[in-house]
């Protein structure tokens, strides 16, 4: 899409931790050794170490274990290629590339999560990346709730140059996300962005109010929102699950943003989402800085995972 | 919050519990399933192993074995072990005397800092303190601002003010310090010392220092936590941890601690669906008591921590301990006994129904309350209970003529329609509150004589739906409907 330059190196430098985490387990685990039973199991130990899931592992294993029963594998070493070879097959190519509307029209881009996910700092990073690409971008601060939200997403706007809506302190977002709606298209801008509250997936009426928010986009701009992207906190355990399936349930995400890969040594939980839904993984963020983002490539996420 | 765990432990417990007779391949089978549900949970790997190989251990050396009732006693010995993990059941907060006793908070990005240093605030200020919030976070844009704002709702909140006038919450801030990220590295040390002298002069009981969001693996910002505990050697020093994070909780935990020498723990976001492994994982790795756990957004949802209450919820026994307590909060004792003469004879009003549903709505949402009674919360998770269905009532109630509020055999079908559009709902929902209320109300009659927990344990008798509206109280119009199963999305062929 030549939004984002490919960078193979910043990811490797993002997974850094990861790579001695997890694979540097792995490899001192596996160099050298033929398969038996204590290192498929010490194998699958790790795997959940790594958030992966414990199902998820379990199965990775099941099939390893098959594999050298049938004796295609035999050594440790084979098994990191086996394994890499099988969840590169979890990402077959699709498009993970930013939906956007007609030439002419206006993209709009909703972004949800819970609270403290990331979701005013991945904005940033994906506004300034459609800047640099010569879009016109327009953010909605549509939380209303949080003390200094607003504030917080207008400091951003002000880094990056670009325009912001926003309404009342305690007021209703839905009317801010008509606003601003509103105003992108009497504007023409090329991309409205709208931040929302962060919430809980358990709170029933903060996931409708996120529905409505949603809808008079949907009524506002004709075939918006174009892209729903869920903010996923990469530390999160098992529950990043739950909430993938709840807001997907509520707005029908159409993409995750997979924040602060850079403080967690595992990125097993990636592996997990993508088993479970089918919600592609669109961007990784792996930096506070608004440069810090990239498209999620599995081939070079799995590569930078599993590189020498 | 701790539902799908509690599930999971009832189902592997329940096998054991109807058997006369446990083998200990009995146990150890049931134990394999309790290991899982707890690494599910995103407990570590190493705690879940220690744990269940304690449980066996005991199970199997002591009288489960040969005991009357084997499945009780396993469930006994796992309520035990959880508390030793989670424990000391109760620990709470030291204050200095004189003071400024003062507080560091820190944790990762986005863990709830900020949040937590406007509940904790409140929770002082509630028994008597005064308070001084300072603004360390140079860096998150708005930080400092939204510090500031909370400590305006904290001022505005139950005892912000002495009785003189005076204030009881300070803030603290320097906002030319404030710059892009990397670039203040180092300015919240001078931030924090100068907190200190200027809370020493306006006399604070507490400050608290809401220092900014930084990964246990970022060298320079590490060493700028480390200066601000040797400028002002805190007297405690916080970890903010989202309870929703998973096995890599203990690494940075353990990151902090070795660095800072934590006091104690919050764990924020507990009011969520997590199955809660951080909340069993990080006391056991650090040794470090979990000090309060936060239940929600408002700034007085913000609980000490009692692992003996979490431990009894995760094994679905309830938590009827915090209930009272919640309840005691807002109901004097006068006035409940007034109530319950009222009660007793039959003579409860409309009003006083109002009263105590705005006094249950200010204890907390109902799907927490309920939750905290015996055998419920594994039931609740589906339920669409929503706190909007009180409003809805009391705007029912006070749609209503005070001879009607009285009198409740007053309201015909006329009247129930003149409410019904006095209060936007349909004379349907107001013929069920109606009725509800003849059943609260005859219910109460014959409660009167109980006491409050056995009161309790009567209404959780009634099951989930009549909670949810199916008899008492009818607080909603529709039906309880069970939410879709999640679909699986098609994939979109681009």
């Amino acid at each position: 899409m030549g939004l984002f330059k490919t960078a193979f190196n910043k990811i490797a430098q993002g997974l850094t931790k990861t790579r001695t985490g997890f694979v540097g387990g792995l490899r001192s685990v596996l160099a050298g050794k033929p398969i038996s039973d204590g290192l498929l199991a010490d194998l699958e130990t790790r795997m959940i170490a790594s958030d992966i899931g414990v199902a998820t592992s379990r199965e990775l294993v099941a099939d390893l274990r098959a594999a050298w029963e049938r004796g295609e594998i035999e050594t440790g070493d084979q098994v990191l290629a086996y394994l890499k070879d099988q969840l590169r097959a979890y990402y077959p190519d699709e498009d993970r590339a930013l939906r956007f509307a007609e030439p002419g029209a206006v993209t709009v881009i909703l972004v949800s999560g819970i609270n403290g996910s990331g979701k005013t700092t991945s904005i940033a990073k994906i506004a300034k990346s459609l800047r640099d690409e010569g879009k016109t971008v327009l953010l909605a601060a549509c939380d209303t709730f949080r003390a200094a939200a607003v504030e917080q997403l207008e400091v951003w706007s002000q880094r990056l140059g670009v325009e912001v809506v926003k309404g009342k302190q305690g007021g209703d977002p839905a009317a801010v996300a008509f606003d601003a709606c509103a105003a992108a298209v009497a504007r023409g801008v090329d991309v409205l962005m709208v931040d929302t509250a962060g919430r809980l997936h358990t709170q029933d009426h903060l996931m409708r109010q996120l529905t409505k928010i949603r809808d008079i986009c949907a009524k506002k701009v004709p075939g918006a929102p174009h892209e729903v992207i869920l903010v996923l906190d990469a530390t999160t355990g098992q529950n990043a699950i739950n909430q993938a399936k709840v807001f997907t349930e509520a707005i029908d995400v159409s993409g995750i943003f997979l924040s602060k890969l850079d403080g967690t040594a595992k990125g097993g939980i990636v592996i997990a989402i993508r088993e479970q839904l089918n919600v592609p993984v669109k961007f990784i963020g792996v930096g506070e800085t608004p440069d810090d983002v990239e498209p999620f490539e599995p081939g070079a996420f799995v590569d930078a995972m599993f590189a020498e | 919050m701790f539902e799908s765990l509690t599930d999971k432990f009832s189902g592997a417990l329940r096998k054991l519990s109807g058997k006369g007779r446990i083998t200990e391949a009995n146990v150890c089978e049931a134990m394999d399933e309790v290991r899982t549900a707890l690494l599910e949970a995103d407990v570590h790997q190493e705690v879940v192993d220690s744990l269940t190989s304690s449980v066996v251990d005991k199970a199997l050396g002591t009288e489960v074995l040969s005991s009357l009732q084997p499945g009780e006693q396993m469930v006994k010995i796992v309520y035990d072990e959880l508390i030793e993990l989670m424990g000391p059941e109760h620990s709470p907060m030291m204050l200095v005397d004189p003071g400024p006793t003062v507080v560091m908070m820190c944790g990762l990005q986005g863990s709830g800092k900020t949040t937590t240093c406007g509940k904790l605030a409140t929770n002082l200020i509630k028994q008597g303190k005064s308070v001084m919030l300072a603004a360390a976070d140079l860096q998150r844009p708005g930080a400092v601002h939204q510090l500031e704002v909370l400590a305006g709702q904290v001022r505005e909140g139950e005892g912000g003010t002495t009785a003189d006038g005076g204030d009881r919450v300070h803030f603290y801030a320097e906002m030319d310090k404030v710059a892009e990220y990397g670039k203040a590295i180092g300015a919240a040390v001078t931030v924090c010392r100068n907190a200190l002298t200027e809370a020493r002069k306006q006399h604070c009981d507490v400050l608290i220092l809401d220092t900014a969001g930084r990964l246990h693996v970022n060298d320079e910002l590490m060493d700028e936590l480390k200066r601000v505990n040797q400028a002002v050697t805190p007297h405690q020093v916080y970890l903010v941890i989202d309870a929703m994070t998973g096995q890599d909780a203990v690494n940075s935990a353990k990151a902090f601690n070795e660095q800072l020498e934590l006091d104690g723990v919050i764990l924020t976001k507990f009011d969520s669906d997590t199955r809660g492994g951080a909340a069993l994982s990080v006391k056991q790795v650090t040794g470090k008591p979990i000090k309060f756990i936060g239940i929600g957004e408002k700034l007085d949802a913000l609980e000490e921590f009692h692992a003996d209450r979490i431990a009894s919820r995760i094994l679905g026994m309830g938590d009827v301990l915090t209930l009272v307590e919640k309840a005691q909060e807002q109901v004097s004792q006068e006035e409940a006994e007034a109530l319950q003469a009222k009660m007793a004879k039959g003579q409860m009003t409309m009003d006083d129904f109002l009263k105590q549903l705005q006094s249950i709505r200010k204890m907390g949402s109902m799907k927490s309350l309920l939750g905290m009674l015996p055998g419920m919360g594994s039931q609740l998770k589906d339920l669409p209970l929503d706190d909007s269905q009180i409003n809805r009532t009391e705007a029912m109630i006070k749609s209503m003529t005070k001879a009607e509020r009285g009198n409740a055999s007053l309201l015909d079908g006329s009247r129930r329609r003149r409410i019904a559009r006095g209060s936007g709902t349909s004379p349907n929902e107001v013929s069920q509150l109606v009725k509800g209320f003849e059943m609260v109300s005859q219910m109460t009659k014959q409660m009167s004589g109980m006491g409050m927990v056995s009161r309790l344990k009567a209404m959780s008798g009634l099951g989930p739906a009549a909670l949810a509206g199916g008899q008492m109280p009818r607080l909603s119009g529709s039906t309880p409907q069970r939410k879709p199963k999640f679909k699986q999305r098609k994939r979109k062929s681009r």
